[in-house]
């Protein structure tokens, strides 16, 4: 009886019950509430002209001058070039490369020397961009780096100043990126190839299909939805850059800004090396907003392309 | 059957190439902080020392107290910050696994939705630094950005939803057990995969760091071992004869392979237990990326 009433109260919603679940959930709110919200709320202060003996509700309001600062400048349409062309460049590089990779690691049937290749090629994922930085650093330094004594000689080249010339970094950057995560979206497409039925390479080895025919045909159709998804998720992330590889691999070169600043480094020398809180809070609005736009816009062609896999 | 072979001996070229190219840099660092400060200006960085010195591990070493400081850091900071990170996401992440839970879908919205709109640095900047007042303490290092994040409280609770039977629950609750005792008893232990998992990234968040040391710390006192090195990057000078740090040094300071001594005194514990958790990690990546 006692057993039949408790199911019938909870039915009824016994939000009693639900207190303990509620007060547990407190402290991740709170976090996010602090961490999260209240900065969302805070991007109001792109409209305003902060001054810090006032506050920052008692500033006054600048309307949009602090955009017009920004967009009458040559720095808005560089950054946000930079960033989406790097971004671009990353995406087509890199899942191109991981899909070669897992395509390839998945040939290998020893299942210790594919753990092993695993484990390596994830290895540079793992280490902060301050640590990258002293690797490149090594490979690049004009007085003591391994390319400028060691290889560009065999060439006869003199030394290269690679961090003064801007142009290099064009193809650095994506380099460095590549190293650092091809490794990751590797394992992330050799999920779902080793996910992928055996049984439809038996049927096409009977009928004598070669093995670039079975990828062909089988491996790159099947493992095509996560790939898109990849992509368009990854285009949703466009307007947001990896602060590391911008910030810390060229070190922070004044000479190379034209092709290393991108938004979030922009966004951060306005605020933290100039004092410029208007035209940084102007940037963080612009990429905000228009990161979200884009966010919004690539989950509606998710859901179009796969409804199960798009995020709402 | 020569084509599998055909294609197993190209893979293997492939990945032999490539596992070049993930390794060589670190042994370039390494060979490099092993060589003498006279070689390295004669010939450059090297992936064998031409001439064998530890100078440069000297020179750290009559700093070791400051560097140990730094680690020290370091290491509460990613095992404080972990243990909190962790409990704070799977009390949030159970809760909203719960079918039955009341208001459910509307607080998953809100933790959501900071995935796909945020603030970014300027006000978050401002609100920690000129409200909260964290600049230049231990807070800094481990409150903002890396505690918890909508992400893996959705990857968590994903996880509890396909993994424990609401039966489970509900047998155990008519059984006289409070939502605690569930939590404790029965959820917990069924899912140290995922605690594994999660713990894992956001102790490597930690423990990789750099950002929040750089915005909010110039008190090099609590500096991380990641602060160091992003100082000695632009400094290579730092450590040498610096007051605020007491440090003191006499001997010389090599600077080029210092720098690289003091890159590999930062990476060596990730190369040394990255074996260890490897397994964790490659599963991690996947559940992630299957989630979004």
């Amino acid at each position: 009886m006692e057993v039949i009433a408790r199911v019938h109260k909870h039915k009824k919603r016994n939000y009693k019950r639900y207190i303990p679940l509620f007060l547990m959930m407190i402290p991740g709110l709170l976090y996010l509430l602090v961490n999260n919200y209240i900065p969302m709320i805070g991007l109001f202060i792109a409209f305003k002209n902060i001054n810090f003996q006032l506050g920052f509700f008692e500033s006054p309001w600048a309307g949009l001058q602090n955009f017009k600062y920004l967009f009458a400048s040559s720095n808005a349409f560089i950054i946000t070039r930079n960033t989406l062309l790097y971004n671009a460049a990353f995406i087509l590089i890199n899942t191109s490369a991981a899909i070669t990779l897992a395509i390839l690691l998945n040939e290998i049937t020893r299942k210790i020397i594919m753990r092993i290749y695993q484990t390596v090629i994830l290895l540079p994922y793992l280490f902060s961009m301050v640590i990258v930085s002293y690797l490149v650093y090594a490979l690049l330094s004009v007085d003591n780096g391994f390319i400028d004594k060691s290889v560009l000689p065999i060439f006869g080249i003199e030394s290269v100043s690679w961090y003064s010339e801007p142009l290099y970094w064009v193809f650095i950057l994506p380099l460095v990126k590549l190293w650092n995560q091809a490794g990751f979206l590797c394992i992330v497409y050799l999920a779902s190839i080793v996910g992928i039925n055996k049984e439809y390479y038996e049927a096409a080895k009977l009928d004598g299909a070669s093995k670039w025919k079975q990828i062909q045909l089988i491996t790159l159709p099947l493992i095509k939805p996560v790939v898109i998804i990849m992509v368009l998720f990854s285009i949703g992330k466009i307007f947001y850059s990896d602060f590391g590889l911008f910030y810390q691999i060229p070190l922070n070169s004044g000479a190379l800004y034209p092709t290393t600043n991108v938004i979030d480094t922009y966004v951060y020398r306005g605020l933290l090396q100039l004092g410029d809180i208007g035209m940084s809070s102007a940037a963080g609005f612009y990429q905000s907003i228009v990161g979200f736009i884009l966010v919004l816009v690539s989950n509606l062609i998710v859901k179009k392309v796969s409804p199960e896999n798009a995020l709402f | 059957m020569k084509d599998e072979r055909g294609s197993r001996i190209l893979a293997n070229i492939v990945f032999i190439l490539a596992s070049a190219v993930c390794i060589l840099p670190f042994l370039l660092m390494i060979s490099s902080s092993f060589s003498s400060e006279k070689s390295i200006l004669v010939s450059g960085y090297s992936f064998w020392p031409r001439q064998f010195s530890l100078d440069a591990y000297k020179y750290l070493a009559t700093n070791a107290a400051y560097l140990g400081h730094a680690y020290g850091i370091t290491f509460f900071v990613t095992l404080f910050g972990t243990a909190v990170g962790l409990c704070i996401t799977l009390m949030l992440a159970y809760p909203l696994s719960r079918s039955d839970m009341p208001f459910r879908n509307k607080i998953s919205f809100l933790v959501f939705f900071t995935m796909l709109f945020n603030g970014g640095l300027v006000p978050t900047y401002l609100l920690y630094n000129n409200i909260f007042h964290i600049k230049n303490t231990i807070i800094a290092l481990l409150v903002p950005y890396l505690l918890m994040n909508g992400f893996n409280v959705l990857i968590t609770r994903t996880f509890f939803m396909t993994n424990i039977p609401p039966a489970i629950i509900e047998s155990a609750y008519i059984d006289g057990a409070g939502e605690l005792t569930i939590f404790n008893k029965i959820i917990l232990p069924l899912s140290l995969p995922i605690i594994a998992t999660i713990g894992l990234f956001i102790g490597i968040g930690y423990w990789n760091d750099w950002f929040n040391g750089m915005i909010f710390i110039n008190d090099a006192k609590i500096f991380s071992i990641q602060n160091v090195l992003n100082q000695m990057l632009q400094n290579i000078q730092f450590m040498q004869n610096n007051p605020d740090i007491g440090t003191r040094t006499t001997t010389e300071l090599p600077q080029t392979t210092v720098k690289m001594a003091i890159a590999v005194v930062g990476a060596l514990p990730i190369l040394i237990i990255y074996p260890i958790f490897q397994k964790y990690f490659v599963k991690g990546i996947v559940i992630g990326a299957v989630k979004g």
